[in-house]
């Protein structure tokens, strides 16, 4: 009698199974929707004009050519100039490393002060800081425009890194707090015993603590600047673009024929540096999109 | 002197950006406003003349365009990404085999550029050669889809876009939050013999409330300051269909010479950031002193 397999226990397991199915099928369902749009990205970088008209969006090309990614390269029109992406590419490279380095710095050392040389008005800077970063960026388009040009770097790679860092510092200054607030304070009390300075308990101590937060703070910033379309359309000019307002006007002119084999391409080269980064190290720059928003 | 240079150190490392933010931020925000209180069109003007340029913008059917779709674009963007982004993430906390993987493929549109992203939805979407050729292609020969270019649908592809864009992102938030709940009280009510989804709709769901805030907050933020997406997807149009706020500010400061609508309209949608962050920010830095 008590061996008797309990017929409902059964049926409960039975549709446990079936459920189980259902929930990795739906799951795959949601795997396909998240891939579909870079798979016929990719798909229809790879066919000629010809196939993608008569063919549909979602088959696999026949004859696979590099062609588009040829010319989405070097001999693409963003308006006028037919030069491809390449120079707008190089363009963001010299825009982004500097920018990302130097406003990764200043926020280590801004997190170093709020978080262990608290001084009266510390926090309150800081929370300043913190509204900075919230702020939609039109409210300081015009402005920032008129700056630039008394500065004499209005259309220049210069002038887009001295914006990125300027409104990357709030960013960058609460990771670092964030994490240099959870080192015990007894630690810069025992090497100012010790007779070491600011500068050297910051370079001796807590910088070799930083490399998490510094590949969060690198990548969060790289992928921002990146990224970036406002501030790169609205303060460069032809010859300083950043890639991805190069992207746009490619996909976005009106001359000669639509070449969509070469727009995805182009979309797909534009992508590449930032997916790289999420692929390569995927664990922080999700660290860090959590840390800049719930925190913030 | 040395002891007075160690003991103020602090302060000179944090003045730069201070005098930066001071500037930058809230020195140009001043100026905006100033600058949207007078009559400048090409050129800014100083003299204030009070709200006309308010007036104009509220009088503006393109305005009252871009409101009304932020309205639509906001709620349907909030709404939809939240609702996915949670039932993923229940659905992900069953012990999923693959787990790592899925979660890397529904996270990584978070990296792209919202430009990449419009390229990529534009020719997704193209009435012509898209999703509708290939639904014609399954036989249903009278499908139509053709939202990008229908004035009253256009909006609704930005939703779709957006969506896609950031739901993968409010998953990872709520996937976070649904780990942390304590184990031993889920553990209590499975024994209790309580049906799943009651545990998640009565214990587990109510307990994160403080990530749907969160969730929210980093959306209505995305949604107002989308610009990218609408330029690369729409264009703001069919004619200004799907303008945004954001998108009626870049043409009114960068194509149509008229500072004082664009430094106007910056404000009304600096307004509507604060009016959604500043209880947020003040509670959480008031929780933090505490």
């Amino acid at each position: 009698m008590t061996d008797m397999p309990h017929p409902k226990a059964k049926t409960s397991s039975l549709s446990k199974t079936v459920l189980r199915w259902l929930l990795y099928i739906i799951l795959c369902l949601f795997a396909l929707y998240y891939l579909m749009p870079l798979f016929v990205m990719l798909t229809t970088s790879l066919k000629s004009l010809e196939e993608i008209r008569t063919g549909s969006l979602i088959s696999l090309p026949r004859d696979i050519t590099f062609d588009a990614w040829k010319t989405a390269w070097s001999g693409a029109c963003t308006g006028i100039q037919c030069e491809g992406l390449r120079p707008y590419f190089w363009n963001s490279i010299q825009l982004a490393i500097p920018a990302v380095l130097i406003s990764t710095l200043i926020g280590a050392l801004n997190g170093y002060v709020v978080a262990q040389w608290r001084f009266k008005g510390a926090n309150l800077i800081f929370s300043m800081m913190l509204f900075g970063c919230f702020i939609p960026f039109q409210v300081v388009l015009l402005p920032m425009a008129r700056m630039l040009g008394l500065m004499g770097v209005a259309g220049t790679i210069p002038g887009l890194i001295f914006v990125h860092v300027i409104y990357g510092i709030g960013f960058t200054t609460l990771f670092f707090r964030n994490y240099y607030v959870t080192i015990p304070h007894e630690l810069v009390k025992a090497a100012k015993v010790d007779g070491a300075g600011f500068f050297r308990i910051f370079w001796s101590i807590f910088l070799p603590l930083s490399l998490p937060i510094v590949v969060v703070t690198v990548i969060w910033q790289f992928t921002q600047i990146w990224n970036d379309f406002l501030f790169g359309v609205s303060f460069s000019q032809a010859g300083t673009q950043p890639v991805t307002v190069a992207l746009n006007n490619i996909v976005n002119s009106t001359t000669g024929v639509k070449e969509y084999n070469v727009d995805m391409a182009a979309a797909i080269i534009a992508a590449l540096p930032t997916l790289l980064v999420y692929v390569v190290a995927g664990k922080y720059f999700i660290r860090g999109l959590t840390a800049g928003s719930v925190k913030g | 002197m040395t002891e007075w240079l160690e003991r103020h150190v602090p302060k000179m490392v944090l003045a730069p950006s201070f005098v930066a933010i001071l500037i930058f931020v809230y020195g140009f925000i001043a100026w905006t406003a100033w600058v949207s209180l007078t009559r400048s069109r090409l050129l800014p003007r100083y003299d204030i003349e009070g709200f006309i340029q308010y007036e104009r913008l509220f009088a503006s059917p393109r305005w009252d365009t871009a409101m009304n779709n932020l309205f639509i674009f906001g709620a349907l963007f909030i709404i939809v990404s939240m609702f996915l982004g949670l039932m993923i993430a229940i659905f992900l906390d069953q012990k999923i085999r693959a787990e790592g993987i899925l979660r890397t493929i529904y996270l990584y549109p978070m990296a792209l550029s919202l430009i990449v992203t419009g390229t990529a939805w534009k020719w997704i979407l193209n009435p012509g050669l898209g999703i509708e050729a290939v639904i014609k292609g399954w036989g249903f020969e009278s499908f139509e889809f053709n939202w990008l270019v229908d004035p009253n649908m256009a909006i609704y592809t930005v939703v779709i876009a957006g969506v896609w864009q950031a739901s993968g992102f409010v998953m990872a938030l709520f996937l976070a939050g649904l780990r942390s709940v304590d184990q031993e009280i889920i553990k209590a009510a499975q024994v209790d013999g309580i049906p799943t989804h009651r545990i998640y709709s009565a214990i587990i769901i109510p307990s994160m409330a403080p990530i749907f805030l969160s969730a929210f907050i980093v959306l209505s933020h995305l949604a107002i300051k989308s610009f990218d997406l609408v330029i690369a997807l729409t264009g703001g149009g069919p004619g200004y269909a799907t303008d945004l706020p954001a998108t009626y500010m870049y043409a009114m400061a960068f194509s149509r010479g008229d500072i004082g609508q664009a430094a106007s309209s910056a404000m009304i949608m600096m307004m509507v950031v604060f009016a959604i962050v500043v209880p947020y920010l003040y509670s959480e830095l008031r929780a933090k002193n505490d």
